[in-house]
């Protein structure tokens, strides 16, 4: 690129002004990417769920229980190949401020439904052989610092209202970066008998998870699910995994639009500060850029120029932010626990960069036509 | 591309050209049926009150501007009929210019100064070097090379800016009052570098200009006043 030390030295004209406008705009994408990192922890699971998998839920709310009985049930419907069923336990470490999600499962049916969750077979074995035991994700177990063997004692306001006694068993991975190993999981058979003790929820579920034999049909699927367990005290309520995940993150508020809000607003600004830095580094080089328009230079070379200058400007503003911003998320969860699936995605962080060109198109547009549109001999007399 | 020679040898031909400016409503007549012609080797002093339109003319000269009517014909080509686009092209190849400011590129060394026509061309990168070390010879700031516009007299900037006028080689150099804001002294200096760029180099300059001192040194002296040209200053 010949024109490199031209457009660097326009840039470094006013090394002060370039700071500010650099520093601004790299706030601005720091920003971008602790938001996507955000939305990404709430809405994740949206992108992540299995186009295969359905959520059957009680058609009242998720805090309403289905019957243990409509498993075999759900088995026999048309197009599903299996169900296995999970039970919010609502369980409190310690403290409250230490959440994690905890579910009673069915050990087999549940590592089969969830094929993301990777689970060495001789831990598995050890879980299946013991009573008390539960397996926990990557995240969660560095996060408390546990150990294969260790005693995990939980309380749960909901059930028996007294502190549970678990045997850690197992640690499970992730099989993508995306995929949340937050969670909690221990045997059902071991809490559906101790409830016994509080005479209420027995052989009661909170939902289940159907895979179906074919993603195309999963819209069927789940209308028969529904139509099998119309009119009874427990009708359903099945949407694809996808969609129910989507509702859980609705319910903190429609994050993807308050994400949008803001960023269009810090956008806004960005555009109008390096807007006004492009222009006024326009307005004062008029003399000179009618004397490279006399060397020869043609309007679009004084157009690409100009051009070259803001994206210069944006890119590297962009550019420091993005990492940054990267290095930033990288250091995972800033709420301990409330956003398991904190990270910047890789998608946006190229959505960042094309961003960070499209501003530096848009801000030096304006000024470049101007630049272009000069006549020589007005840019000359007014050296 | 024709000869500039054929035609009773004028590289230069101006014929019937007229410039009106309009500022507003008001029409400003500054050039009426000029005709010029400067042959090939000339070193032509263009003297005339403040206001005559010297800059004018210069301006349809170099093709940083149209007449309104008449022909401007340099090197054969006649730019009144060449696009905005051609015509920065054609200035490429064409034309040098000295400013009486200097104009140069104050982020910019003398070297990078001087080079910035030839990032035009096709030209390698070491050729360019090539020719940017003899311009800055020529002009005798070789040692200066790598030094910015402020760091130097105003005397050496126009040096620099000759220089970058003369690096692609063009065909007709133009100099706006190249000692306009120079000393005597330094003055001088950039006067003998241009006869010598006229008499040695055989370079083909049009130098408007104030200074008697300086059109003495052309080899020949046209006057213009009240949009037309003459060979003697009006009484
Ligand atoms: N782009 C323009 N628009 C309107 N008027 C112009 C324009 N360019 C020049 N003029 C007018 O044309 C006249 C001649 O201007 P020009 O710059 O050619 O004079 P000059 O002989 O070079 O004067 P000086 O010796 O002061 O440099 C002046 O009255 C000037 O105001
Ligand atoms: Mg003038």
């Amino acid at each position: 690129m010949k024109f490199f030390h031209l457009i660097r030295g326009n840039l470094l004209r006013h090394k002060l002004r370039t700071s500010l406008t650099l520093l601004s705009i790299l706030v601005a994408f720091v920003l971008f990417g602790f938001l996507c990192a955000v939305k990404q922890a709430l809405v994740g699971g949206v992108a992540l769920a299995g186009a295969d998998r359905l959520i059957v839920r009680h058609k009242v709310s998720i805090i309403q229980l289905l019957p243990e009985s409509y498993q075999p049930r759900m088995e026999r419907i048309p197009g599903v190949a299996a169900a296995a069923h999970q039970t919010w336990f609502g369980g409190i470490y310690q403290d409250p401020k230490n959440f994690f999600m905890q579910c009673p499962v069915v050990p087999e049916q549940f590592m089969a439904m969830f094929p993301e969750f990777i689970l060495p077979p001789e831990q598995m074995q050890v879980w299946l052989g013991t009573r008390t035991g539960a397996i926990v994700g990557r995240n969660t177990a560095e996060r408390f610092k546990w150990k294969i063997g260790d005693k995990i004692p939980i309380m749960s306001p909901i059930w028996l209202r007294k502190p549970w006694a678990f045997d850690l068993v197992g640690i499970y991975d992730g099989k993508e970066k995306g995929t949340d190993t937050t969670g909690f999981y221990f045997r059902y058979d071991y809490f559906d008998e101790a409830r016994k003790a509080q005479n209420w929820g027995q052989g009661q579920v909170g939902w289940y998870t159907i895979r179906v034999k074919d993603p195309a049909q999963a819209a069927e699927v789940a209308r028969a699910v529904d139509q099998e367990f119309e009119n009874s005290p427990a009708e359903t309520k099945t949407e694809p995994e996808g969609a129910f995940a989507q509702g859980f993150a609705n319910q903190i508020g429609n994050i993807a639009f308050i994400v949008a809000g803001i960023l269009t607003a810090v956008f806004f600004t960005i555009l109008l500060v390096t807007g006004s830095t492009m222009s006024q580094a326009v307005r004062e080089r008029i003399g000179e850029i009618g004397v490279l328009k006399a060397i020869g230079f043609t309007n679009g070379q004084v157009l690409a120029l100009v051009l070259a200058e803001s994206c210069l400007l944006t890119v590297a503003g962009g550019g420091l932010g993005l990492a940054l911003a990267w290095l930033i998320t990288a250091r995972g969860d800033p709420t301990g626990g409330m956003l398991p699936m904190f990270f910047f995605p890789v998608r946006d962080v190229l959505i960042g960069l094309a961003l960070s060109v499209a501003l530096g198109v848009i801000t030096g547009f304006l000024p470049a036509q101007q630049a272009m549109r000069l006549r020589v001999a007005d840019a000359l007399r007014r050296m | 591309m024709s000869d500039p020679t054929t035609g009773n040898g004028a590289l230069v031909r101006i014929e019937g050209v007229e410039k009106v400016f309009h500022r507003g409503a008001e029409d400003i007549h500054v050039l009426a049926n000029l005709n010029l012609q400067v042959p090939a080797g000339e070193f032509l002093a263009l003297m005339g009150p403040s206001g005559s339109g010297k800059s004018t003319l210069l301006n349809l000269i170099g093709g940083l501007d149209r007449p309104t009517k008449g022909s401007v014909s340099v090197a054969g080509d006649h730019i009144e009929t060449l696009s905005d686009h051609q015509l920065a092209a054609w200035r490429a190849r064409h034309i040098g210019f000295v400013f009486q400011l200097y104009n140069l590129i104050p982020v910019l060394t003398a070297e990078r100064n001087v080079e910035l026509p030839l990032l035009l061309t096709h030209l390698t990168k070491a050729e360019r070097k090539k020719h940017v070390a003899t311009a800055l010879a020529m002009v005798g700031l070789t040692h200066r090379a790598q030094h910015y516009p402020r760091t130097m007299s105003g005397g050496e900037q126009q040096r620099v800016g000759i220089a970058r006028g003369i690096v692609t080689d063009p065909t007709l150099l133009l100099c706006d009052e190249p000692t306009g804001d120079l000393d005597r002294k330094a003055g001088d200096e950039i006067l003998n570098l241009l006869q010598a760029l006229n008499r040695e180099h055989g370079k083909t300059i049009i130098m408007v200009t104030h200074d008697p001192h300086a059109s003495a040194r052309a080899s020949r002296t046209v006057y213009l006043n009240k949009g037309e040209l003459t060979d003697a200053p009006l009484a």
